[in-house]
């Protein structure tokens, strides 16, 4: 076990200067002379035909700019999707609306507080229809959220791409273990409710179109600009080097910012028509209403085990809500928790998920993206087969993990490639820093007083880092926003003349520390302070283009493209100190900022004279081509496994129903570690997420389609006094899919802690019979469900 | 109409709208923009400043409100080019990752720490209950807290937990 830097020592992140003096730039805080701005009239119903819209009253107030409703915006088309599986999403909806919250018309108007006011003036008759919001009924296509389609869009089956027969003979052999007398059947449908993102910067966009320049920049609080780019070079007949997209500081995405929105290219457009800087900023009753959420699916689970420990099938059947459009991954969402459906396990699983629309807002990927429901119904499935045969949590999943031997070369029982792991060591290390039989004494021991104590544990394994580039080939491209694959990763690293560099890289963060990240690549691969070095991301005029970030991929795929880029200028570089100190290349060596001579420390030339050199040709041997700079592309050899293990301490007071986390521990494995401290980091704040899942998150619609929970008042996130200090450690299996070896940690602590804590709680409810209770584990339900197991 | 108000130590007077909120004012009107919005609830504490000393929330009062009153930013806490050891602490602990939160919550922070100098960590989870972070899960919030109350006090801080790994 070891937690350094597979780049040695920790760096104290170069984004916090401005960000802890109040000094970040994020899009709300960019100002340009003469800015117009934006608000949106939106629909409070979830299905209803829309009449007129008077917006005579609105358009004839002083400071009004402009009104525009869906005709003076069709001919834009619907808004684009990746994955255009479904009915797309119109810009603005003169027709049928069909969720509360979709935009009807827009206003732009001097200053904010008069948009506001003038939506506000803007009369639209509604003729409100019946909606669809339970996933049961929306399956039996009684009410139809699009008239030309099924609600149902599409099933994932898995083993992916099994065909028939191979699954008759699956189901038939999980069918004939259930007969077997030996064997013990537990089924339970769970909930994975819905959840808003929430990140504490609300959207925003701002639109310069330049008339006398044909060109636009673009200010977005956006993870993938390049992306957004693509997109309006496509809506308005424009080349790529003409859209400017810049992402600056990004207050926060979890998945959320990882869409090109409708009002983007609103916002655009109006700056287009009005030929100035037009800007929009969601309310957080917009983002909870209009900004794309998350999980959602009700499931089945059948566990099929002999009585001793071996797991002989598990099965999943359940409903997804798409929500009512289809925006960039929606359909993809519940494929990527496919991916993961039969976890870091080698038994039989049969997994079915039907996609199904409804009247409410689209999800899509939010931290985990599916990823995080897969393993919720796995590891609660297994935690209550635990407790039915009477055998220890951590032996029944050991016994049942694909094995460390099985790598390389080990897929998984869903049919995909996986590249390094070591369930049963992690699993072990987790046991060890817990204390595991010491918390179950204690546990016991707080039992005899009469307290309610728990103890829970799971374990993961997550998908993420995609690539292969060859992905494209199987129609998992990212052509509809103008990006030939999603699944490269790009970078450029520079020296200037004074021998200072600058990488330049596609990623899009959101908090996620790559001004550091990537110095310290950049840095250590050129001996060279990271003082000495820039880091430009989230600018797709100065970065070369790349995705985004999401999907725990920017360390994995364009780390690994600025390893490699920074590895060709050295290679260069190395050359020409050779030159320069009449050494052979192979003895450069690079520290301290500048080439050393191995073995002959006096001989050294620093970055600013081989820099110097590179820019005078006439220096360089022969051969060597002027300039001190490398682009690469990386295309990773796989997906990055990561996995680990997550045990809770909890304490519920059966008089409130109150839930209590004593301890949290973390046992992550994510390959080499370039920063421990962000990589922690990272984990904390996922961990904080699948909690609040567990606990408090619950984005609750009525039977009508209205949202309940839109105002932070109601939709309730974790506070400092809620959670713990976590205790954190981690194993090390590097990856052999990239030269770093790393795989990636952004969502790893989501996917493994919702059903951590429900575990932990259910254990803790066990003596009173309590044996499932579905997320939120608020202290109503928890209380509820001790009044039903009591009587 | 006319407000005047003191803002990080230096007099300001301007004419704003009687409907303008403090948070506008001051980003707006003054240029301020460290002071974040992020609801308009007074849920999330992202726009919390000092006012007289006291923590308020700058999304839920009218700038005419602060009429004659000392307001102090993120923007006013670091003096001649040294940090404030709240912010010297959020950034040797990792104490922030989107940012956005950070102002309001540094801000929490050092009014919590002039009322209590050496808080347990119940009590600093409880001083910054107010401010809602999603990137951090507080635990590194509550440990820049920790190492600001130390320096303040004049003691050593604790080790971050990466140097004891
Ligand atoms: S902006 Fe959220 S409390 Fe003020
Ligand atoms: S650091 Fe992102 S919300 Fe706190």
């Amino acid at each position: 076990m070891s937690s350094t830097s597979v780049l040695g020592g920790v760096v104290r992140r170069r984004e916090d200067p401005a960000l802890i003096q109040g000094r970040g730039r994020y899009t709300d805080d960019v100002k340009l002379a003469g800015t117009a701005h934006v608000a949106f009239v939106r629909s409070p119903f979830a299905h209803a035909t829309v009449g007129e819209i008077d917006t005579s009253e609105a358009t004839a107030m002083d400071g009004v700019l402009a009104v525009y409703t869906a005709a003076d915006v069709e001919h834009l088309g619907k808004l684009i999707a990746q994955v255009p599986v479904g009915t797309l999403r119109p810009l603005l909806n003169n027709g049928t609306v069909k969720h509360v919250g979709e935009a009807v018309a827009m206003v732009v108007a001097e200053n904010p507080y008069l948009a506001k006011d003038a939506a506000d003036a803007i009369m639209v008759d509604y003729d409100p229809l019946p909606a669809v919001v339970d996933l049961k009924h929306s399956l039996s296509d009684e009410v139809k959220v699009h008239d030309e389609a099924s609600n149902t869009l599409i099933s994932w089956v898995g083993p992916f791409g099994a065909d028939e027969d191979a699954l008759t003979e699956l189901r038939d052999g999980i069918e004939a273990a259930k007969q077997r007398e030996d064997t013990v059947v537990i089924e339970q449908e769970m909930t994975n409710q819905r959840l808003i993102p929430v990140p504490i910067e609300p959207r925003s966009v701002m639109a310069d179109y330049q008339a006398g320049y044909d060109r636009f920049d673009i200010y977005s609080s956006t993870q993938i600009p390049s992306a957004l780019a693509g997109a309006l070079g496509k809506y308005f007949g424009m080349s790529l080097n003409q859209v400017t997209v810049k992402a600056m500081e990004v207050g926060g995405g979890f998945g959320c910012k990882l869409n090109v929105y409708n009002d983007e290219v609103l916002v655009a457009f109006a700056s287009k028509q009005l030929g100035r800087p037009v800007k929009w900023t969601e309310t957080r009753r917009e983002a909870a209403n209009s900004t794309i959420q998350g999980r959602g699916w009700i499931a089945a689970a059948i566990l099929t085990g002999t009585r001793d420990g071996e797991i002989l099938g598990f099965e999943l059947e359940g409903i997804a809500d798409m929500g009512a459009y289809s925006q960039n991954f929606t359909v993809a969402i519940p494929f990527l928790g496919l991916f993961v459906g039969s976890g870091q396990y080698g038994f039989p699983t049969y997994w079915k998920m039907d996609c199904v629309t409804t009247h409410t807002m689209t999800t899509d990927a939010y931290r985990g993206a599916g990823r995080p429901e897969a393993a919720y119904y796995l590891e609660r499935i297994i935690d209550m087969y635990s407790r039915e045969i009477g055998m220890n949590p951590a032996d029944i999943r050991r016994a049942n993990f694909i094995s460390a031997d099985d790598f390389p070369g080990a897929v998984s029982p869903m049919g995909f490639p996986m590249d390094t792991g070591d369930y049963a060591t992690n699993l072990d290390a987790a046991l060890e820093m817990a204390g595991w039989s010491g918390l179950i004494s204690e546990r016991d021991a707080a039992r005899a007083e009469g307290r309610h104590v728990g103890v829970g544990l799971a374990t993961y394994v997550e998908v993420c880092g995609f690539g292969p580039s060859g992905l494209v080939d199987l129609g998992f491209s990212w052509a509809e926003y103008q990006m030939p694959s999603a699944f490269n990763g790009s970078s450029l690293v520079r020296i200037h003349p004074d021998g200072s560099a600058t990488v330049s890289i596609g990623t899009g963060p959101s908090g996620q520390g790559h001004q550091t990240t990537w110095a310290q690549i950049v840095g250590d691969g050129l001996g060279m302070s990271v003082d000495r070095i820039r880091v430009i991301h989230g600018d797709t005029e100065e970065s070369p283009p790349s995705v985004g970030s999401f999907g725990s991929r920017s360390a994995a795929v364009d780390g690994a493209a600025c390893f490699e880029a920074t590895q060709k200028v050295r290679a260069k570089a190395a050359r020409i100190a050779a030159h320069l100190l009449e050494a052979s290349e192979e003895d450069i060596e690079f520290a301290d900022g500048a080439a050393h001579v191995a073995g002959a420390p006096d001989s050294s030339v620093a970055w600013g004279d081989i820099a110097a050199c590179a820019y005078q040709p006439h220096r360089l041997p022969e051969g060597l081509e002027g300039g001190l700079e490398a682009h690469s592309i990386f295309s990773p050899g796989n997906a990055t496994w990561p996995f680990g293990t997550h045990i809770a301490m909890v304490e519920v007071d059966p008089e409130t129903g109150d839930v209590d986390i004593l301890r949290y521990i973390g046992m992550d494995d994510c390959g080499n570690v370039i920063s421990p401290m962000i990589v922690d980091g990272q984990i904390h704040g996922g961990i904080a997420q699948g909690i609040g899942q567990a606990m408090f998150e619950d984005a609750v619609y009525d039977r009508d389609g209205n949202l309940l929970s839109a105002s932070l008042v109601d939709y309730i996130l974790p506070t400092a006094a809620d959670l713990p200090s976590f205790e954190l450690s981690r194993t090390v299996t590097p990856t052999d899919v990239n030269p770093l070896g790393v795989k990636g940690i952004g969502e790893a602590g989501t996917i493994g802690s919702a059903q951590t804590v429900v575990n932990a709680v259910v254990d803790a409810l066990e003596p009173l019979g309590v044996t499932h209770i579905d997320m939120p584990l608020r202290p109503r339900r928890v209380w509820q469900a001790i009044q039903d197991a009591r009587s | 109409m006319k407000v005047s108000m003191s803002v990080n130590g230096s007099p300001v007077t301007a004419d704003v709208e009687s409907r303008t909120l403090l948070v506008h004012f001051l980003r707006d009107s003054l240029g301020l923009t460290g002071t974040h919005v992020g609801c308009e609830t007074s849920y999330c504490g992202a726009c919390t400043v000092s006012l007289n000393g006291q923590a308020v929330l700058s999304c839920t009062m009218l700038a005419a409100q602060a009429e004659g009153a000392e307001v102090t930013t993120v923007e006013g806490l670091a003096r001649n080019g040294e940090l404030h050891p709240v912010q010297e602490g959020f950034w040797e602990r990792h104490g922030l990752q989107c940012g956005f939160c950070t102002p309001g919550m540094i801000i929490s922070a050092v009014t919590l720490l002039e009322e209590n100098p050496d808080p347990s960590e119940e009590e600093i989870r409880r001083g910054i209950e107010g401010n809602l972070c999603r990137c951090t899960g507080y635990h590194n919030i509550v440990r820049a807290v920790e190492y600001a109350g130390a320096k303040m006090r004049g003691e050593a801080p604790a080790p971050a937990e990466w140097e004891n790994a």
